[in-house]
């Protein structure tokens, strides 16, 4: 006779789905920075739309959901996500699109701690990327439970961290580094941005961390007057030297 | 969340319950949805049927039963206490439709009743979650 079983211990059904909705997704960049202020959704924008340029199929995903920026940056207004047995990101200029602002409109959104963390798992479960060569996720500044929840529920990340040369920002950027080494995730390298001084100490002070450093990219004048306006961005000397980066280093 | 997704949440974390204690028979899921979700079941049901198809284990429809439950909001500033049920009479469809999708959203579209304050604790009724599989071995 067969015998009865009972699993008693209550399950979270939505986590065995966020595998899923990432099977058919090549790879997936997390542009973070311990820091705000240092560019870091300007450059997972950018890099988006570089990789959109390049031919890639990419996605760009905006966790940062107190301070939401990307659709800023991008000038994207007036769409929404499509629902076909889940949600669809759109498709805006070849990027498909996710943020929490299809939601929250032009509202702040005052969430605490653990709800960030389970609005987190319902976007990453509700939303349906299909096929994609890249997705590339702005997160939020730090280490703290956004950081966390993304690297235990997709298993392939692998963190680009941003920093500048600001003594604030860099020790901020080791802390994260050493994080991310302690807890076994791929870094696929450090980029310095908003550089000013003719010869920066970055790559020295980072060697030790044992990462690859991807580049420096000077300080851009122009690239406020661009932001709104993805062609103009593109044609930013912030854009080009990150093209430069990317075909060099990241694009493999 | 989405009908569709919890639907395919479900019946994978089933199938890998039974993969895991090499079931052969399910009998029953009990399946707890909180209140803010504002799941629709008919449409749930219909998106169930669709997926059951993909399950490697036999799972019947009316094995699964679907429980909501019911919210209590309680302000952090006032400790007043609350449900959805009272707030959700005075949103705007496209408003109450963002706290289907993520349900964390409500902070922005919600307020306490007494003080007005946006920053209460969604202390019952929100998340999904199963309850149980009962099963035979």
């Amino acid at each position: 006779m067969d015998r009865l079983y009972q699993r008693g211990e209550v399950m979270d059904p939505r986590l065995n789905i966020i595998d899923k909705r990432f099977e058919n997704v090549q790879r997936i960049i997390a542009v973070s920075g311990g820091k705000g202020g240092i560019g870091k959704s300007l450059t997972a924008s950018t890099l988006a739309l570089i990789l959109t340029k390049q031919g890639f199929r990419t996605g760009l995903l905006d966790l940062d959901f107190c301070g939401p920026s990307d659709h800023v940056i991008l000038g994207i207004e007036g769409v929404f996500p499509e629902e076909d047995k889940g949600i669809i990101p759109p498709e805006v200029l070849g990027v498909r699109f996710m943020s929490i602002t299809y939601f929250a409109g032009y509202n702040p959104v005052p969430l605490r701690g653990g709800e960030v963390s389970n609005a987190i798992i319902e976007m990453l479960a509700i939303t349906r990327w299909n096929e994609l060569d890249f997705l590339i996720i702005d997160m939020p500044p730090g280490t703290g439970d956004p950081a966390l929840d993304i690297i235990r529920l997709i298993k392939r990340v692998e963190f680009l961290v941003v920093t500048t040369q600001s003594r604030v920002a860099l020790a901020v950027a080791k802390k994260e580094l050493q994080v991310l080494k302690e807890l076994g995730v791929p870094v696929a390298g450090v980029l310095e941005n908003m550089r000013r001084k003719e010869h920066s100490t970055v790559k020295e002070e980072l060697s030790s961390c044992k990462v690859p450093f991807l580049g420096s990219i000077l300080f851009d004048d122009n690239l406020e007057d661009a932001l709104g306006d993805p062609r103009e961005l593109l044609k930013t000397d912030f854009a080009a030297k990150l093209e430069r980066i990317v075909k060099a280093d990241l694009i493999q | 969340m989405h009908e569709w997704a919890l639907a395919e949440s479900i019946v994978f974390t089933v199938n890998e319950e039974a993969d895991k204690e090499r079931l052969k028979d399910i009998t029953m899921v009990k399946v707890k949805v909180g209140e803010l979700q504002q799941i629709d079941l008919d449409i749930f049901k219909f998106a169930l049927e669709n997926v059951l198809p993909l399950s490697s284990i036999p799972l019947d429809m009316n094995r699964i039963d679907i429980e909501i439950d019911e919210s209590t909001l309680k302000c952090k500033v006032c400790r007043n206490e609350w449900n959805f049920r009272e707030a959700a009479g005075k949103l705007p469809e496209e408003e109450s439709e963002a706290i289907h999708f993520i349900p964390e959203v409500a902070h922005i579209y919600i307020r306490c009743p007494r003080c007005g304050s946006p920053d209460f604790e969604i202390a019952k009724g929100r998340g999904v979650w199963i309850d149980y599989i009962k099963g035979e071995r």
